[in-house]
């Protein structure tokens, strides 16, 4: 049953340019595929080790950087600079969750938000490396050979394997001795420790591969919006995320996805449905909404 | 391997929880840690494993020292506790439970889950079934899918009991297991205590009940306001003038 859902979901996620010929809402699923990454790596740490990064946007921010001024700078090919990207998102992570993760809870939350500020500023500032903030136009698209990927087709299929690259780096590590770790550490920290969990260790692990798979989805993003601006760090790509993942539902591996796609989708829809004045009030009813009457998120709900 | 406290200090403030305090476990035996409310059991307890730093004074456990060591490292050594106040994973079912107490026993790293090794596989299935005994050992084999926090107070025990066991202690020590337990749950863990010290398990006792602790231990240390008063076997120390003094007051105490 499970098995039989898992092939339609896969079948369906691989003919979506076939039936989905109108290049606007091609470009909303792609969209959705960025962001489900996000979800998918902000939930490794708040659904699974309960660790709440409110500077999320800059992991993301950092991978997009990374990727742009190596092709753009160096003239690197996009395929060495996508690595390079998560690399050095991680590496972030990795000094984030030395520094904050001994303190835990809401100091890891004041520590994120203020790195992602303090990112940001330089990003801002730094005008030789990042052109401040006028951005960086003109980013490459990734080509494959003398196959360029900058249609909307083709960029579908690289964020899908981006996506499904991701889901599996989850799956595998929660069903791992590694994830019985991060969700130990989540429902009882000293019970962890007591049984032999290394609590800081296993907390900056997952500091470090959230934050790399932040970094994967940045650097697609800069490719595809084929610009980069301090933009990449707002507040609310961090904010959009986190409702993605509670929404979706926490600590489960569908469940940011399920979130990412609908999040994505329901501001445009609200688009074409209302007018402007309308629109964010109707979005925060719905959210208001789901949160009361699925306060576990939609995933738990539905399949337990 | 011998657990030994030697002249372990733990001030709070001004005030010594414990103060100069020496025992030794003996290996394979059930010691019992009693005294009064207050006497500093559970913070020799949490001093011991790690969960608190002592102000004085050296632990050691085969002679391989534990002050100072990170609670983790600690478990590593074969030093595993369970918690006065219920202490298990809430959200996941009874075999979770036990599988994420089985953490030390794992191997697989990150790079060969990530790669999904079939030594990891492999490995995974012998936990599985390592767990399942465990959840069988403690009784409790017909509620291993039910989530922890479900269970009635009496099983929720048991199943730290698992976890504990789960870390594959060389000596585990128990923090009141029986309190709040009916009569019946009361000997299901009295003998379950004692089948873990027949498997080569040394047990340190904190218990409250004496009926368990006098059926139970081979050896008694009694202590009171931070201090060892008495140790020695059961009967020993049941006659003892100043435990009897410590548990009753003296005439003089009480009026």
């Amino acid at each position: 049953m499970r098995r039989t859902a898992g092939i339609l979901l896969a079948l369906v996620a691989l003919t979506v340019p076939f039936w989905i010929a109108n290049p606007y809402f091609l470009h909303v699923v792609i969209m959705a595929g960025i962001f489900g990454i996000l979800a998918l790596s902000l939930n490794l740490l708040l659904g699974y080790t309960g660790q709440l990064s409110l500077g999320h946007a800059a992991f993301f921010g950092i991978g997009a950087y990374t990727s742009a001024l190596l092709t753009l700078r160096l003239e690197w090919s996009f395929w060495p600079a996508l690595p390079a990207a998560v690399v050095a998102a991680g590496i972030a992570g990795w000094a984030i969750g030395r520094l904050a993760l001994k303190l835990r809870g809401a100091y890891f939350v004041l520590v994120t938000i203020s790195f992602a500020g303090v990112v940001a500023l330089v990003s801002i500032n730094w005008m030789e490396l990042t052109n401040g903030p006028l951005g960086l136009p003109g980013v490459p698209a990734p080509e494959l050979g003398s196959w360029s990927l900058r249609t909307k087709t083709a960029y579908y299929y690289l964020v899908l394997a981006g996506a499904a690259l991701s889901y599996e780096v989850c799956r595998r590590l929660i069903h791992s001795r590694i994830g019985r770790a991060f969700v130990a550490l989540r429902e009882n920290e000293p019970l962890a420790e007591s049984v032999g969990v290394d609590g800081t260790r296993y907390l900056v692990l997952a500091a470090v591969v959230s934050a790399g798979m932040a970094g994967l989805a940045g650097s697609l993003y800069a490719h595809y919006t084929r610009f980069v601006s301090p933009e990449v760090f707002l507040f609310t790509y961090t904010v959009t995320m986190v409702i993605m993942v509670v929404a979706g539902g926490k600590g489960t591996l569908a469940g940011p996805l399920v979130g990412a796609v609908l999040f994505t989708v329901l501001p445009e829809a609200l688009r074409a449905a209302t007018s402007w004045q309308w629109q964010m009030l109707a979005y925060g009813v719905i959210l208001v909404v789901l949160v009361f009457f699925l306060p576990r998120g939609i995933v738990p709900t539905l399949f337990r | 391997m011998t657990l030994s406290v030697r002249d372990l200090t733990v001030r709070f403030g001004g005030i010594a929880a414990l103060g100069g305090v020496s025992f030794d476990v003996r290996p394979g035996s059930i010691t019992s840690l009693i005294g009064p409310n207050g006497a500093g059991k559970t913070t020799a307890f949490n001093a011991i494993t790690g969960f608190l730093r002592p102000t004085r004074g050296l632990i050691s456990y085969g002679g391989a020292v534990l002050s100072g060591l990170r609670p983790c490292d600690i478990a590593r050594r074969g030093v595993v506790r369970t918690f006065q106040k219920t202490s298990v994973f809430p959200s996941l079912t009874v075999l979770e439970n036990v599988l994420t107490g089985l953490h030390l026993r794992g191997r697989a790293a990150v790079w060969s889950a990530l790669a999904l090794r079939r030594s990891v596989r492999e490995e995974e299935a012998t936990l599985r079934s390592e767990a399942e005994t465990i959840v069988t050992f403690v009784g409790l084999a017909h509620r291993r899918g039910e989530v922890a926090s479900a269970l009635p107070y009496g099983e929720q025990r048991l199943v730290e009991l698992a976890v504990a066991l789960a870390a594959h202690p060389s000596i585990l020590l128990l923090d009141e297991p029986a309190a709040g337990m009916t009569g019946v749950e009361k000997d299901v863990v009295g003998r379950l205590v004692r089948t873990i010290r027949d498997q080569g398990i040394t047990v340190l006792l904190v218990e409250h009940n004496m009926r368990v602790v006098m059926g139970l231990s081979d050896t008694v240390i009694v202590l009171n306001h931070g201090a060892v008063i008495a140790e020695g076997p059961p009967a020993t120390v049941q006659s003892h003038p100043d435990v009897i003094r410590a548990y009753l007051g003296t005439a003089r105490a009480e009026s």
